[in-house]
């Protein structure tokens, strides 16, 4: 085991380290035991308020699926509306005239800046006076409205940067070849920015799940993190169960979904067939034309 | 349209300096935090890279609002834990600024990863060549490249826990969200005037941000 920042331990190294993991061992023990000692105090670590989510199905069919399906409900349909959108404003970006390019790029900047909460809330509230949605439907029209609003303007980002990755050549090429504008985009540029861009689409994705929870805090979304209410108030009180099982769903589905965007980007990268960087999966890449896709 | 301004009845300043607040404490807060996760991530001893790696994984992969959901029904209203908070939202302040610590950490750390990513293999190797400890080589040598490296991504980080802030309404923070998921039931008829009062009030927070540290991303670079 050695590393660049480090020489391969030798004899007293090897000691110290073993020493350092002994300490670190004991403050993550005395931690952890703490916690579970405060929560066994108060009554939260009892069999019975973690056995329903094994033993009764009903916690499962009545409240965790239902929640689980309105989360991946808002979230695929947000990506289903907020892609075609995203790509359009991402070329209107790159427009030649100046009367497209410029009110697209306010557009895009502006909904990048506004918290996506403050969009859900906004439009929420905005069919609740302006339209006839009845309110079983309002809060999962306003979360997708929110998420489609925020997610088209970032993925706008993502679409730009990756055809702007892509040599010149290319369009060069498309255009010596006599195609039109609208041609070089959709037949030439558009394919290759596709596969740089996938990494950050899926890793967006992810974003996207993460926000739907937003609704079921602040809006009274029937999604996924909602129901620890119904379960709590159903299962005697088990807090801290219903807590630790709805963020591992959530975590399972992320993990998932940030792994295979992962995978993607490396695959991407060894056998790419472009002359084109891969746009990184991952928030906080270092290089500028990433900036659309980090957002933590 | 918007004489709600005027009326006296909304802190809206006050909403907006609680949000700045939450903002300031917990990139204090995340700095430090991401400083040790991302530490731990590439020290010698297997055990804390494990826990790095794993905490890094785990809570990036949450949503923000269960973290700080979790919070609020966990630490405090099942631990009782107040973190020397008094009234609710003074609680609610403290445990928003912890959640959005133990978050926006994780973004910190895979940021200065980066960073570090970015420092060439010859600094560390001659570094170790002075014969200088691990410690040393990370907290003399790579970090301080890393950090200016890191800048222009850590600013992106800065900017989305600025908006994620408004999470902390979910918990009973009197931030901006909180105080504009009153106004727009209130004043529902000035619904795109209050709208855009707190959208422009994000704007001056965020595009600030952007730009300075856009500009000290430059200043900072490594010339390589």
């Amino acid at each position: 085991m050695s590393s660049v920042l480090y020489d391969t331990p030798g004899p007293r190294a090897k000691r110290r380290n073993v020493l350092y993991t002994i300490v670190f061992l004991a403050a993550l023990g005395l931690v952890g035991w703490w916690v579970l000692a405060a929560l066994a105090d108060k009554n939260q670590l009892a069999a019975d308020k973690w056995s329903p989510f094994v033993t009764d199905s009903e916690v499962w069919t009545t409240y965790l699926l239902p929640g689980l399906t309105e989360t991946l409900k808002a979230a695929g349909l947000s990506i289903l509306i907020a892609l075609p959108l995203g790509a359009a404003l991402g070329i209107g970006r790159l427009s030649d005239h100046r009367w497209v390019r410029v009110p697209v790029g306010a557009l895009v900047e502006f909904f990048r800046a506004i918290p996506v909460l403050l969009l859900m809330m906004f439009a929420n509230q905005a069919y609740r006076e302006f339209t006839t949605v009845s309110s079983d439907f309002r809060p999962l029209y306003a979360v997708v409205t929110g998420l489609v609003l925020y997610n088209a303007s970032v993925i706008a980002e993502v679409v730009r940067a990756g055809v702007l990755s892509l040599p010149r050549g290319q369009g060069d090429a498309a255009v010596a070849l006599g195609m039109r504008k609208g041609q070089t985009m959709l037949y030439v540029l558009l394919p290759q920015a596709v596969t740089v861009m996938l990494p950050a689409l899926v890793s967006q994705l992810v974003v996207i799940v993460k926000d739907t929870a937003l609704g079921g805090a602040l809006l009274g979304f029937a999604e996924l993190l909602s129901q620890n209410r119904q379960i709590t108030a159903n299962y005697g009180a088990n807090t801290i169960a219903t807590l630790t099982v709805i963020a591992l769903i959530y975590i399972v589905i992320n993990f998932a979904l940030t792994s295979f965007a992962g995978r993607l980007e490396q695959r991407l990268r060894q056998g790419r067939k472009s002359a084109a960087v891969t746009l990184p999966a991952q928030a906080g890449a270092p290089d500028e034309k990433s900036k659309a896709v980090s957002d933590a | 349209m918007f004489d709600f301004l005027d009326s006296g009845q909304y802190d809206l300043l006050g909403a907006f300096w609680v949000t700045a607040q939450l903002a300031l404490y917990s990139a204090i807060g995340s700095l430090i935090w991401g400083t040790a996760l991302v530490s731990m991530r590439v020290s010698p001893v297997p055990l804390m890279r494990a826990f790095g790696t794993a905490y890094v994984n785990i809570v990036r992969n949450t949503p923000l609002t269960v973290v700080l959901v979790a919070c609020l029904l966990g630490l405090n209203q099942t631990l009782l834990i107040t973190l020397g908070g008094e009234r609710s939202e003074g609680i609610g302040f403290r445990l928003a600024v912890l959640g959005l610590v133990a978050y926006t950490g994780t973004f910190v750390c895979e940021a200065l990863r980066s960073g570090i990513n970015t420092v060439p293999a010859g600094q560390a190797e001659a570094a170790r060549a002075l014969g200088l400890s691990f410690t040393q080589v990370l907290t003399l040598v790579v970090l301080p490249q890393a950090f200016r490296a890191a800048v222009t991504p850590l600013a992106n980080v800065l900017i989305a826990l600025t908006k994620n802030t408004t999470v902390a309404a979910a918990i009973g923070a009197a931030d901006a969200a909180f105080l504009m998921k009153e106004m727009i039931e209130n004043e529902a008829d000035a619904l795109f005037a209050v709208f855009a009062v707190f959208a422009f009030g994000f704007i001056v927070l965020t595009l600030p941000t952007g730009l300075i540290l856009g500009w000290a991303a430059k200043r900072l670079a490594v010339k390589r």
